[in-house]
């Protein structure tokens, strides 16, 4: 690892970078040698959460595996803007199958692996399996909560998005409340998505009991490698679902995408939470509490509650909804109860 | 070794001399023997280092195996009917993607209505997913084509499924000649993967490909069935050598070189349309048997070559191109395009309706007279269908069809309420 000694000014502190710390402490991505497991030069759109959510998460992985991991790839924007064949962005061993099946196909992975181990072939390679929250809380949810239920050794992440942004900004079930969509027009009586029961997909995974779950976002590059890190140190199934803001479908700006998956985290509407075997183990604390409209502000998919009339109600609903976050995983005081 | 057993055991003990890897599968009639079977040796650790992974559904279980296959595992499943249907889209998949996975297909009807019995809608309706088809006549051949089907499958990176009558053959006792593992070792090398996941050398696999390959993409799936018409009889040809019986090639023909008339027909059902030649040869008629085994690709070339010198073609399937006629018989038609030769279609035995000795002489002696329409429906119960569309017609609330016809017939009458007239 290249190490740039600097004289010490500050200490305990991010905020001028990797720089301060001591290489151990550094992160996977501020390290000269690191994976590049998605090479440059693919057709992600500008300021892509996705594209940089999968950088940090494979790299971690690949980091922790020492490059012995195999990928698979649900269909959806990540599988599209990095593949157009030859040029793969893809520096390990990659698959796309479907849709819908990524956490089968993973399981088969897996199974091959542990067949070629017991030949005495290829050890220690781990599987990643990944796709957006379509092809996860979806159309892929029957072979992932098989997956999970069987405790088979991969590590699923989803890249949650919000919404079918591959085939032009349609809902999904991990689609907000109020938010716009091509599906769920601003219009009519009750603009945006509908109120559901939400689906909260980290919640479902921990049902399972499955030895690790973890929730991320792509504002807090080390929470989320550690995370990584961490997921690598169990076998059987794990789970990292990460919020990936999209500039396109939700109508932000693209240098604005690590401020807004900040802003989720900060305002409680997106709680950050890692759990073992069911039971929650630690909190990312809010560390300076937000109302949710410093969130709902900047994003266009949400401006018909910004218009002439503030939709107060709206917004006061999903406020509550973040205040259930905070309360539910004690995101104030960093889980303490 | 000569052994009295269970087709599905049959066919499974054979899966496990070749040595799968990594088997998957998802429960559903007639095919549940055959898995139950593999899953019971997987557990006692004969058949280790495989491993057996019982999935939640049949999509998963091909993609499981496409997994699995990618990984360089020798890769094994078993399906029927709704279940091939559900997995649909992952069967296109592992085909597109070049996986020698080995499926056996326990022939079994397509709902609605649900029905468990034995017909070919299942594995036809797969018939252009670029799945390699071949379709067992006796439970030996099925045993035996599972030998071939890895050693083909793995020769072409092409997947291949075996299709067995559901039932008739599945659940059926006879006699088998069970090789030994030291035969299978000789013939079946180790799978060499041409494509595989490993760190070592690390591939994209499936990726994006658009209009300017495609075509190119989906000619060379064409072009590498076509090759396993060259193989099998190569194939065959050397697992006699090595087994000492005839097994699987291309087509089969029986009493066929004089005939006039030659009934053209796959799977077990050619057994007892032999029986009918014996007896109809007996009696002077010039008829014929063509058994296809190869479906997928279709020998067009020895069809055609079979079917050279007859006079009329009588094909008779256990499927149905509804708004067509037959799926079997238009294979057929195509190999027959440039000869003067009639073709009747004859639908037959859906859904495991029996089919019967006597229904066959008669529809054979009327083919001879060239007095069958070109599509028949075997045994058709016109009077109940009859009875339907004029129903129909007259009401229209006139409520679900099957359940209108299981009245009219009356075998369940018994045991329902019986509505006011
Ligand atoms: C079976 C099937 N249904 C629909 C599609 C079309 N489709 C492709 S990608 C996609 C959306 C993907 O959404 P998500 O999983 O959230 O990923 P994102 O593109 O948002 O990253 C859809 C609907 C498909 N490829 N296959
Ligand atoms: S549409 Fe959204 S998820 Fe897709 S590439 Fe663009 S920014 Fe990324
Ligand atoms: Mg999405």
């Amino acid at each position: 690892m290249s190490f740039q000694p600097v004289k010490f000014y500050q200490t305990g502190t991010f905020t001028v970078g990797n720089r301060l710390l001591p290489p151990e402490e550094r992160s996977v991505q501020s390290q000269e040698k690191r994976y590049n497991s998605i090479n440059s030069g693919h057709r992600a759109c500008q300021g892509c959460g996705e594209a940089l959510g999968a950088r940090y998460a494979i790299d971690a992985a690949m980091e922790a595996t020492n490059g012995r991991l195999i990928c698979a790839n649900a269909t959806g924007c990540l599988e599209v803007f990095s593949t157009p064949y030859p040029e793969t962005s893809w520096q390990l061993p990659w698959i796309h199958s479907l849709f819908g099946n990524t956490a089968a196909v993973a399981t088969g992975i897996a199974a091959a692996l542990k067949v070629k181990r017991r030949q005495g072939e290829r050890r220690n390679i781990r599987v990643v399996a990944q796709g957006g929250d379509g092809g996860t809380t979806d159309i892929g949810f029957g072979c992932l909560s098989g997956m999970f239920e069987r405790n088979d050794d991969v590590l699923y992440i989803c890249y949650d998005n919000q919404g079918y942004m591959n085939t032009g900004i349609q809902r999904s079930s991990a689609t907000p409340p109020a938010a716009r969509t091509a599906t769920t027009m601003a219009v009519g009586p009750e603009p945006g998505n509908v109120f559901g029961q939400g689906k909260f997909l980290p919640a479902i995974a921990m049902a399972h009991d499955i030895p690790y779950v973890a929730t991320a976002t792509v504002a807090d590059l080390r929470d989320l490698e550690a995370k990584v890190r961490r997921a690598m140190e169990f076998e059987g199934a794990r789970y990292i679902h990460i919020l990936v803001p999209c500039p396109l479908g939700w109508g932000t700006a693209s240098h604005e995408t690590i401020r807004i998956a900040r802003l989720a985290k900060e305002t409680g509407i997106f709680p950050v939470f890692e759990a073992e075997h069911g039971e929650v183990k630690s909190v990312v604390a809010i560390r300076r509490a937000l109302p949710v409209e410093e969130y709902l502000r900047p994003q266009k998919r949400y401006a018909h509650l910004f218009g002439k009339t503030p939709q107060v109600e709206v917004i006061a609903k999903l406020q509550a909804l973040a205040d259930r976050n905070i309360k539910k995983y004690g995101l104030l005081d960093g889980g303490a109860r | 070794m000569l052994k009295q057993m269970e087709g599905s055991r049959a066919v499974a003990e054979a899966v496990a001399l070749c040595r799968p890897e990594v088997i998957c599968a998802y429960p559903i009639s007639p095919q549940t023997h055959i898995v139950e079977a593999l899953g019971e040796l997987v557990k006692e650790g004969a058949l280790t280092p495989c491993e057996f992974i019982n999935v939640e559904s049949e999509f998963a279980a091909m993609s499981v195996a496409i997994g699995s296959s990618a990984t360089g595992a020798r890769t094994y499943t078993a399906t029927a009917s709704q279940g091939l249907l559900f997995m649909a889209e992952a069967v296109y998949n592992a085909s597109g993607l070049g996986l020698p996975i080995v499926m056996t297909v326990a022939n079994r009807a397509i709902g609605a209505p649900i029905n468990i019995w034995n017909d070919h809608s299942d594995a036809l309706s797969q018939r252009d997913s670029g799945w390699l088809q071949i379709f067992a006549e006796t439970n030996q051949e099925a045993l035996d084509l599972h030998i071939q089907a890895f050693r083909l499958a793995e020769e072409l990176s092409l997947p291949i499924m075996v299709c067995m009558d559901g039932f008739i053959l599945t659940h059926a006792y006879e006699r088998v000649d069970m090789p030994t593992q030291e035969q299978v070792d000789a013939y079946l090398p180790k799978y060499e993967p041409r494509q595989v996941l490993d760190p070592a050398d690390p591939v994209s696999i499936g990726a994006m490909v658009g209009p300017e390959a495609f075509m190119e993409v989906r000619y060379l799936a064409h072009a590498k069935q076509m090759e396993a018409l060259k193989l099998i009889p190569e194939y065959a040809a050397e697992f006699k050598a090595v087994f000492g019986r005839d097994s699987g090639g291309l087509v089969h023909t029986y009493k066929a070189d004089d005939a006039d008339t030659i009934v053209v027909a796959m799977g077990s059902v050619l057994g007892t349309i032999k029986d009918v030649v014996d007896e109809m040869r007996e009696a002077g008629h010039k008829i014929g048997v063509l058994g296809i085994t190869l479906f997928r690709p279709f020998p067009i070339a020895q069809v055609r070559e079979a079917l050279r010198h007859a006079k009329r073609v009588v094909v008779l399937e256990k499927s149905l191109a509804v708004g067509l006629g037959g799926i079997l018989s238009t294979n057929v038609g195509m190999a027959l395009a440039a000869q003067p030769v009639d073709v009747y279609t004859v639908v037959a035995g859906l859904g495991g309706r029996s089919i019967t000795m006597r229904s066959l002489h008669a529809l054979f002696r009327k083919a001879e007279k060239n007095d069958l329409d070109p599509l028949t429906f075997l045994d058709l119960n016109r009077g109940v269908v009859d009875k339907q569309l004029e129903r129909e017609r007259a009401t229209r609330r006139s409520g679900p069809a099957a359940e209108a016809i299981l009245r009219d017939i009356g075998v369940v009458a018994a045991n329902i309420a019986q509505e006011a007239p």
